[in-house]
């Protein structure tokens, strides 16, 4: 594996020209499976919501689930597409254990919803990305291959195979080539699932969990000589399943092909295999090797043909689109644009918010999101969402400084044991001893003692430096370990030398 | 003839009216029937298995029903042999294929569970080529069935096993399946009543799929009557199929009662030209030509009008059937691949997942299966598409076409229902083309999703001729008043019923 460290996204872009596309999958969260009555919970033991429809038994047939439907067509006008007058399901076929029919039901040359688009902001720039399709298949099962090295099949001593998933309900959204974006591609992918994100939560249409695959993202990259007309040969990341880990595809693809360029080199278009733990991609199956699907129309079921009204009453009963929902939240929470744009794109706007409904003040919630968090998910390269606390927690904190328990330097300290999973945040004060010195006794002589110890820097706070208060302050709080509250000190400090500090 | 013989070659209505009546318990008549396996069906091989227990059970349940007061169907303790493509819960169904032995399905088709809660009798599974890929029963993974006309020629197929029970005198009533013709032809070369229902007005929920678009399950019987009652029992809307129309059942047993009064007048029938017409002879064997066309007679003896009718496109029929068939069935056979269920061959440890799939379909497929998949799989490629599968769509819009013009000139549509009468084993096992043509009258109506009736017309060389009803969509009564009428009409000038002249029985 080439070493790409060196090389940056800004380097790529000074000769190459990205275009980027991105083919999102989306469960939806119907009660029931595609086409079978099926449960469609998330973790049940293995081959406990299956039927002889969704395992493909001899003579077993689909039926369509209305909701899944609605749910798509949902999307579709949610996305500003149009929505299919009459369009069919088509089988997909190809040889895999997970699929039990050796076909998907899938939509071909007829998907359900065409031409939209969702608009997202980047740096306060406004993207228009483009929705070639949406539309719906079902999903297969869920393959586990014992004993390999690579939890792949090849090399595994036996796999195992749970048919749960198999047939549960699955949107494919696919974007045109977005071109333009420059060195902000790996940004505006980004940028653009997680819009995606927050569009098909407020549709209230799946529970859109990257981390257990409800969510799932294949990337396409190309790059081409700068100005050049023809766009360059892609190639399609699969695998890509968290937010950070788009942003991070499209880099180290874009990376990587431009280094295979410098050299003289073509382009293979071939499916690659994202790996979370490098940032990196390796290659999978050349489109040589790619299979011939075969797809014709599924004569197992009938045209879908949504009647013009029903879509028109699903498009009037369609929520408040993100951008508009974001504006009120902005205000409510008092929020600059590029504030607002960083918690959107970080996908910490919800824990934002919920640390404010928990009780914290607007400002409170941005100090520590947008300040200590930050910092700290940046460094141990986690997003937000992933810190071990939660919203309550954090508003937890900002009362203990608020009522003038802790100290900011002492609430880092509460912050890491929080996160170190200490308990609550007034737990690890008790725990860890870090309340704020307010026994004015032990105060009291901690003062006087660093005036008597420091008579020289008495002498110089007197004569107008009273920048020199800090080592009188320093001294007090190393006596009292840090737990007095520096205001409260220098206060005393001001009063005892009788001087303006 | 003996009181278990006279059981075993009446009619269903006999029978249930026997039952009915209290003159004769279910499982006596059910007994009678597991004897008459035993002693004939090493000769016939109709059944692939003999459900003895389930069979004797149902019956039971039925003499409970009537001792305890309860009202009973039409058909209640009438046994029955159904095809294996059936999928029947706790009951071995392999489809006529050695890849799926052993397997027992967890669930009864649609048709399965209406036969049952109808308090019909199933005596087991019956005999057909593999997957319904056939026209002899040759293609069965088990061996031929034979004719009970004569034991040397075939029994008809795909469903040769049903048809050689019910005309063997194994069961008085027969399910099949009929995707180009595999209810009609059997029915015509034994001397039958087989009908193809309208497409989507018999659920397909638990028959093994050989191409979707076009199989229907249909009834078997000795006469019209008895046909018919077995349609109404397992026609009618299921939830469970996307393709079943939601549309009350035609009223199949009232026009086979009304037909049998024999009178036609104001019908008019359309022969049509293509199907062994003028001009159109070629492969037809002049004494099928010659029984049918003293059944149109008889039809004009009863008033009908007979007219000629073209159905120009009929002649594509084959080719278009050919690419359609085999690529669904390509992509509906692509299960079979030794993960779930059925045959796993060279699972040693040691090959990969494809090789022991490839085995598994290489050792369970026969040869016919395997030439449709291949076939299929080539139709549907990229490239070819559009030219194989796209074209035959397109000759099927066309087919149906000429079918709803010929039915502005008529009420119904006559043919032969297969071109000879039962050839001999063996005769075309070499020959594929030999062995499709054997369905060249009978694909017209698949493709077009019609229903049409097959009924005897009589013998030639002492084998049996059947004439091929066909009417518009949903009008399934219209074949069944019909071939009441032309049923009547031969059995009075006969002086009984043609299944009397059958030689083994």
């Amino acid at each position: 594996m080439t070493t790409t460290s060196e090389i940056t996204v800004d380097d790529v872009t000074a000769r190459y020209d990205p275009v980027i596309g991105l083919e999102t999958h989306v469960e939806l969260g119907t009660m029931s499976k595609m086409f079978c009555g099926c449960p469609t919970e998330f973790g049940a033991e293995p081959n406990t919501q299956t039927c002889p429809v969704c395992l493909g038994l001899p003579g077993a047939l689909p039926v369509v689930n209305v909701k899944a439907i609605e749910y798509t067509i949902r999307i579709g006008l949610a996305l500003n597409a149009t929505i299919a007058t009459w369009c069919r399901f088509a089988r997909k076929n190809y040889f895999y254990p997970d699929m039990p029919k050796d076909f998907q039901i899938s939509q071909y040359d007829e998907p359900l919803c065409t031409d939209g688009y969702l608009d997202v902001m980047v740096d306060s720039e406004q993207f228009r990305v483009e929705i070639e399709r949406v539309h719906l298949e079902e999903d297969t099962g869920k393959s586990l291959h014992v004993g390999g090295a690579t939890g792949r099949i090849q090399g595994a001593d036996h796999s195992l195979v749970d048919y749960n998933r198999a047939g549960i309900p699955l949107v494919e959204i696919v974007t045109k080539p977005i071109a333009g974006t420059g060195s902000l591609a790996p940004v505006v992918a980004r940028a653009y699932v997680t819009e995606l994100r927050e569009l098909l939560r407020g549709l209230d249409v799946s529970d859109v969990r990257m981390e257990q695959g409800s969510m799932r993202c294949d990337v396409n990259t190309s790059l081409a000589p700068k100005g050049a007309a023809a766009w360059g040969t892609r190639t399609e990341t699969k695998n890509v399943n968290s937010l950070r880990s788009v942003e991070r595809a499209v880099r180290s693809e874009m990376i990587r092909q431009s280094q295979v360029l410098d050299e003289g080199g073509r382009i293979v278009q071939e499916t690659r295999h994202f790996h979370e733990d490098t940032s990196s991609t390796t290659s999978g199956r050349s489109k040589e090797e790619a299979t011939d699907y075969r797809y014709f129309p599924e004569p197992d079921l009938v045209p879908v043909a949504p009647d013009p009204a029903w879509v028109e009453e699903l498009r009037a009963a369609l929520p408040d689109s993100p951008s508009v929902k974001r504006g009120r939240r902005q205000a409510e929470l008092g929020l600059s644009d590029d504030e607002m744009s960083w918690l959107v794109n970080t996908g910490a706007l919800q824990l934002f918010a919920e640390t404010v409904a928990a009780g914290a003040s607007a400002a409170d919630a941005r100090k520590w999101w947008l300040g200590d968090l930050a910092r700290r998910a940046n460094a141990e390269d986690v997003e937000l969402a992933e810190l071990a606390i939660t919203p309550a927690q954090v508003a937890g904190l900002a009362r203990l400084v608020a009522d003038g328990k802790v100290n900011d330097r002492l609430a880092r300290q509460v912050l890491d044991g929080v996160l170190a999973g200490e308990g609550e945040p007034e737990a690890v004060v008790a725990s860890r001893g870090l309340a704020v010195v307010s026994d004015t006794g032990a105060l009291d002589s901690a003062v006087d003692n660093a005036i008597a110890d420091n008579p020289e820097v008495v002498a110089k706070i007197r004569s107008g430096k009273v920048a020199a208060v800090g080592v009188l302050l320093g001294s007090v709080m190393k006596a009292t370990r840090g737990q007095a509250d520096a205001a409260s000190v220098k206060a005393m400090i001001a009063q005892r030398l009788g001087v303006e500090l | 003839m003996t009181a278990s013989s006279s059981l075993t070659s009446g009619t269903a209505v006999e029978i249930a009216a026997l039952i009915a009546a209290g003159e004769v318990s279910a499982v006596e008549v059910t007994q009678a029937h597991l004897d008459r396996i035993a002693s004939d069906d090493g000769a016939l091989h109709a059944f692939l298995r003999v459900d003895t227990d389930g069979a004797l059970a149902s019956a039971k349940a039925v003499d409970d029903q009537r001792a305890a007061g309860e009202s009973l169907g039409p058909l209640a303790g009438v046994p029955l042999a159904l095809k294996d493509v059936v999928v029947t819960r706790g009951l071995e169904t392999t489809s006529g294929s050695k890849i799926l032995v052993g397997w027992i399905p967890p669930y009864d088709a649609t048709i399965t569970a209406r036969i049952k809660a109808a308090g019909i009798v199933i005596l087991g599974k019956t005999n057909m080529d593999e997957f319904a890929m056939g026209s002899s029963t040759e293609n069965s993974g088990f061996g031929p069935s034979h004719n009970p006309w004569d034991l040397d020629r075939i029994p008809g197929g795909s469903s040769g096993g049903s048809s050689a029970a019910v005309a063997g005198g194994l069961a008085p009533l027969g399910i099949g399946t009929d995707t180009g013709g595999s209810i009609r032809q059997p029915a015509a070369v034994t001397g039958l009543v087989g009908h193809k229902p309208t497409y989507g007005g018999v659920s397909r929920y638990g028959l093994i799929a050989f191409s979707s678009s076009l199989d229907q399950a249909g009834p078997f019987g000795r006469t019209v009557l008895d046909t018919a009652l077995l349609h109404e029992t397992i026609a009618g809307h299921d939830l469970s199929d996307s393709t079943s129309i939601p549309a009350p059942v035609p009223p199949v047993v009232a026009a086979a009662r009304a037909g049998a009064s024999g009178d036609l007048t104001g019908l008019r029938v359309g022969v049509v030209r293509e199907l062994g017409g003028h001009g159109f002879a070629d492969g037809y064997e002049p004494g099928v030509l010659t029984s049918v066309g003293e059944a149109v007679e008889v039809m004009a003896g009863l008033g009908a009008e007979i007219v000629e009718v073209s159905c120009p496109h009929f002649g594509y029929a084959l080719a278009a059937y050919y690419l359609i068939a085999p690529s669904e069935a390509s992509s509906n056979l692509a299960r079979f691949d030794a993960v779930r269920y059925g045959l796993r061959v060279g699972d040693d440890g040691v090959r990969g997942l494809d090789e022991v799939m490839a085995l598994t379909r290489q050792a369970g497929f026969g040869p016919e299966v395997k030439r449709r998949i291949m076939i299929g799989t080539y139709a549907l490629s990229s490239g070819y598409y559009e030219a194989y599968y796209g074209q035959a769509q397109k000759v099927r819009t066309l087919i149906s076409r000429d079918f709803a013009a010929a039915f502005g000139a008529a009420d119904v549509l006559v043919s032969p229902s297969t071109p000879t009468v039962a050839f001999p084993l063996g005769a075309r096992t070499d020959n594929p083309l030999a062995m499709y043509a054997a369905d060249l009258c009978t694909l017209p109506a698949s493709l077009a999703g019609t229903p049409a009736i097959s009924v005897p017309s009589g013998l030639s060389d002492g084998l049996p001729v059947g004439l091929q009803i066909m009417a518009p969509a949903l009008a399934d009564d219209r074949c069944y008043r019909v071939a009441a009428a032309v049923e009547s009409a031969l059995d009075a000038r006969r002086g009984h019923p043609l299944l009397h002249e059958i030689p083994i029985r």
